[in-house]
């Protein structure tokens, strides 16, 4: 950390970047779409909370950049960052009343300035505006100074609010479905947001929950040690099996609606767990992995389409196949790739993925693969007399692929072949120089990797009876790898949480999808800079990575590019 | 001796042998009987190699940066394709403004030298902003993170110029002078495809000496040998790098606008596959080679350009060009596998990756 010739130096240079970051967002058009969405009814949008939440990440920043032992230095500098970064803003309000930069910034439009200064004008809006940042800065500031477990606190219970905010619709309709919670609906939820006397009962519920966790969590964590081993075995059985209970009845307790999210997340879990084997395991990185999911689904496509009329297999016919075809072109693309490592060996696969996506899309193959207008009319997979048609029928199908996968790719880990691909991933010389045979090791990577993928595609083609070469794009490849990625590489469970952050929220956030991408981008970056090993990092990596408790970096938002 | 070489050889080198043998034989198939049909006259085949020589050093241009970065780095600048499209995509708006203004029309050169300065100066900027936030802080990072940066920020340009400037294509207006063509004898070239060879021609030549003769070039060359000596002779590493940025950047700027001139429009994803064709040509010439790069560049565009009538057409392929694309990435594979120090590059690959 450098120290500026000026202890206020870090105020100000925080300050800027805050503000280039909020005028960013603002001319993105994020600000703007998020303003539709109210957190508390009438008081305050999403929007004001993403733009309020910069200015607070900034200002702690800049507290956290001054010595801890000059608290007058602490707040001033919180509040000079603040106050710039509300002075950017009103810069921004400013020059774009004077000159119509719409023509080349789209988003740049009245409404935008409307909601920077308040609805007040600009008149009233600009003081608004640098006193609301100073204001807020110098919060962050005393938040900074504050006591550890108070500031626990106020930031879980904080944002449990937001979160609460931001998942309304997610929670609302559930809580309806279920007669007796349908009274939280009517003391919490107005149509467009929290009303106030529940945001503020929540946040003092959350904030004494929190306290009590602070104050007995390590007590209650130190009791369960302390049990026999039978019953510590005991409770993890019955933790586990309702886990499983909890997931059978996941689609039951919500609607249809999310239950289709959580056959898109679960689809995208299929997906990650086997890039993980690929990239988290044996250090592999693929970008044509999409191409894998491709080949599983036209697969099924094929095989069962009457459409085409080769052939006229069941879901569970074709499905073999599927796999078959998966771990054979994981093969082939293993084969030439082999000798290539690093960023060499990403460009060959992005190469391969576009390539059978070219092929897939092009009138050369159209007789046999559909061409532009890709498969339709593929049967729906069936059990007996059950179909699984409904999102809720087709979770379930998800589900059971999903354990399989996890089942599978944990047994993998702990195996002596898990073990060869961490030894490969560490270091590929050193892992020959003991005796591991690299051609088949990686082989079984992509293999395995291919597999699971081409599984995931299988399903997604009788989930959507249809398949079209544009569903096969780089995106896709780029989406597993961040979410693996973000929740840790290599690790398990950190597949479930990345699927669940970077698929299934923004399922959930309509206004979201358009900035998807810029955000992942954000993420991809700033998790490279800030926390490499990951949300839920492996528990090697974690041990590794023990030594000191490194200096937590919360990013309320996720939205700063880098700093 | 045949035992020797038995001994070498393993499954995975026959396997490629075959491969290699196989695709050879098919380009040589299909341009055969593309040949003995004679479907296209000569006029079509001197189309075909201006349009894939305008390309190309398109192409030739955005892979100096790759080559350059990966040279210095060791490195791929995933990002360098929204280098290359934040500039023509910026200067469109000038570009427009000159040509609702009349300027364009009136003045056309110097119009054009500032739209070239403006597509120049963003791309420039792009590529500072990404060396000092995403890769500066990498640098001791293992191989796979900077890389992994680099894809995320190249997704997070790419929608934030998305955001910024909208999701439509936008139409480059159209320069006057660049419209028409000239006649050499029965052939003929279209004026616009000439600029962007000349023009294109002079930067690399310009480029080209820099590297080579003035002390900056000397340095960055030092440094991409060895840093670590460099740094004791006395050459600032870090400018270097950051010198790099910016000449990649600014022949990045400089590429965007030549596109725009030659297909006449932008939109916040065209960086993606030509940055992904560049990268190839990069390969192609050996990766951290700069004539490389240039070669490799122009070599690509021909090939695309050509290939498509001369072998697919002749395997009796429909619609060949729809698979022009699959052409250069099957190419990037096949150099990745074959020969992946390129046509005149160092073992790189071998030894330093």
């Amino acid at each position: 950390m450098t120290q500026g010739k000026f202890i206020w130096q870090q105020g100000i240079k925080i300050g800027l970047i805050g503000g280039i970051v909020e005028v960013l967002l603002a001319l993105v058009g994020m600000i703007e779409a998020f303003s539709q969405r109210d957190i508390v009814s009438h008081i305050i949008s999403m929007g004001h909370t993403l733009l309020l939440l910069v200015i607070l990440f900034m200002a702690y920043l800049a507290a956290k950049r001054t010595p801890r032992t000059e608290p007058l230095w602490v707040l001033i500098n919180s509040f000079i960052s603040g106050l710039i970064v509300g002075g950017v803003l009103a810069l921004l309000v400013i020059v774009g009343g004077l000159i119509n930069l719409r023509k080349v910034f789209i988003n740049a439009s009245p409404l935008l300035y409307q909601l920077l200064t308040f609805d007040q004008g600009v008149k009233a809006g600009i003081p608004l505006l640098l006193g609301g940042g100073g204001l807020s800065g110098l919060l962050a500031g005393l938040l900074y100074l504050a006591s550890k477990l108070l500031r626990r606190v106020l930031i879980i219970s904080l944002g449990s609010v937001v979160g609460v905010g931001v998942l309304q619709d997610l929670l609302r309709p559930t809580f309806a479905l279920w007669g007796p919670l349908a009274v939280i609906n009517e003391w919490l939820f107005t149509a467009n947001g929290l009303t106030f006397h529940g945001t503020m009962g929540l946040f003092v519920l959350i904030a004494l929950l929190s306290y009590f966790w602070a104050q007995k969590g390590n007590a209650i964590r130190a009791d369960l040690k302390r049990l026999s081993p039978t019953s510590q075995r005991a409770l993890r059985i019955t933790s586990f099996l309702l886990l499983i209970m909890i997931l059978l009845a996941l689609p039951q307790i919500f609607g249809l609606f999310l239950s289709e999210v959580f056959t898109i997340v679960g689809l995208y879990v299929l997906l990650g767990l086997g890039l993980n084997i690929v990239v988290g395991f044996a250090g592999l990185l693929d970008l044509g992995y999409v191409a894998f999911f491709a080949i599983g689904a036209y697969t099924v496509a094929v095989l069962t389409s009457p459409e085409l009329g080769f052939f006229s297999l069941s879901f569970w016919g074709a499905l073999p196949f599927a796999i078959f075809m998966g771990v054979l072109s994981g093969v082939l693309l293993g084969i030439p790739v082999l000798k290539m490592r690093g960023d060499y060996l990403a460009i060959a696969t992005l190469g391969f993925g576009e390539i059978i996506r070219i092929l897939v899309l092009s009138d050369f193959l159209r007789p046999w693969l559909g061409g532009a207008q890709g498969i339709g009319k593929i049967p729906k997979a069936s059990l007996g007399s059950i179909e699984f048609a409904t999102p809720q029928q087709i979770y379930y199908l998800i589900l059971a692929g999903c354990l399989l996968v996890g089942f599978i790719s944990l047994r993998l880990r702990d195996s002596r072949l898990g073990r060869a691909w961490m030894a490969v991933r560490e270091d590929e010389d050193v892992a020959q120089a003991m005796g591991i045979n690299l051609v088949s090791t990686k082989l079984l990577a992509f293999a395995t990797g291919a597999a699971f993928s081409a599984l995931s595609g299988a399903i997604f083609a009788s989930k959507l009876g249809s398949v079209y070469p544009h569903s096969f794009n780089v995106m896709i490849s780029i989406n597993i790898l961040c979410l693996i990625i973000v929740g840790g590489m290599g690790s398990i469970p950190g597949v479930l949480v990345g699927a669940i952050a970077l698929v299934g929220l923004p399922e959930l956030l309509r206004e979201f999808a358009e900035y998807r991408l810029l955000v992942y981008g954000a993420a991809l970056v700033a998790m490279m800079l800030l926390r490499p090993a990951g949300l839920w990092p492996e528990a090697l990596r974690r041990r590794e990575l023990h030594g000191g408790e490194s200096a937590e970096t919360e990013s309320p938002s996720g939205f700063e590019p880098s700093k | 001796m045949l035992k020797r070489w038995r001994e070498r050889t393993t499954p995975t080198d026959i396997v490629m042998w075959f491969i290699g043998a196989g695709i050879l034989t098919l380009v040589i198939w299909g341009s055969a009987a593309t040949l003995t049909e004679g479907r296209y006259t000569s006029h079509h085949w001197f189309d075909f190699i201006i349009f894939g020589l305008a390309q190309g050093s398109i192409y030739a241009l955005i892979a100096m940066g790759y080559t350059m970065v990966y040279g210095i780095l060791r490195m791929i600048n995933f990002a360098h394709s929204e280098v290359f499209m934040s500039g023509p995509y910026t200067a469109y708006y000038v570009a427009a403004a000159f040509y609702s203004s009349g300027f364009l029309d009136s003045q056309p050169i110097i119009s054009l030298i500032i739209i070239f300065i403006v597509s120049m100066a963003t791309s420039t900027l792009i590529a500072l902003l990404l060396e000092r936030i995403a890769y500066r802080p990498l640098r001791t990072a293992p191989r796979l993170v900077p890389l992994i940066t680099a894809i995320g920020a190249s997704f997070f340009l790419q929608y934030t110029f998305r955001g910024l400037y909208g999701s439509g294509f936008q139409a480059y207006p159209v320069v006057k002078i660049l419209e028409g063509e000239w006649m050499f004898g029965e052939f003929r070239i279209l004026k616009f495809q000439a600029l962007v060879i000349v023009a294109a021609a002079l930067l690399m030549a310009a480029l080209y000496s820099f590297i080579q003769r003035s002390r900056i070039g000397k340095a960055i060359r030092a440094v991409s040998e060895d840093k670590e000596i460099s740094s004791l002779m006395g050459i600032n590493i870090d400018r270097m790098i950051v010198t790099t940025f910016v000449i990649g950047g600014m022949s990045a700027g400089a590429a965007g606008v030549l596109y725009a001139v030659m297909f006449k429009q932008v939109h916040f994803f065209m960086g993606f596959i030509p940055g992904i064709k560049a990268f190839t040509a990069a390969v192609l010439g050996g990766i951290g080679n700069i004539p490389g790069a240039m070669l490799g560049g122009i070599f690509l565009g021909l090939v695309e350009s050509v290939g498509p009538s001369l072998f697919l057409d002749g395997l009796g392929i429909v619609a060949p060009y729809q698979l022009k694309d699959a052409i250069a990435f099957i190419m990037l594979v096949l150099i990745l596998i074959f020969r992946p120090s390129g046509i005149l590059g160092e073992r790189l690959a071998v030894k330093k990756a």
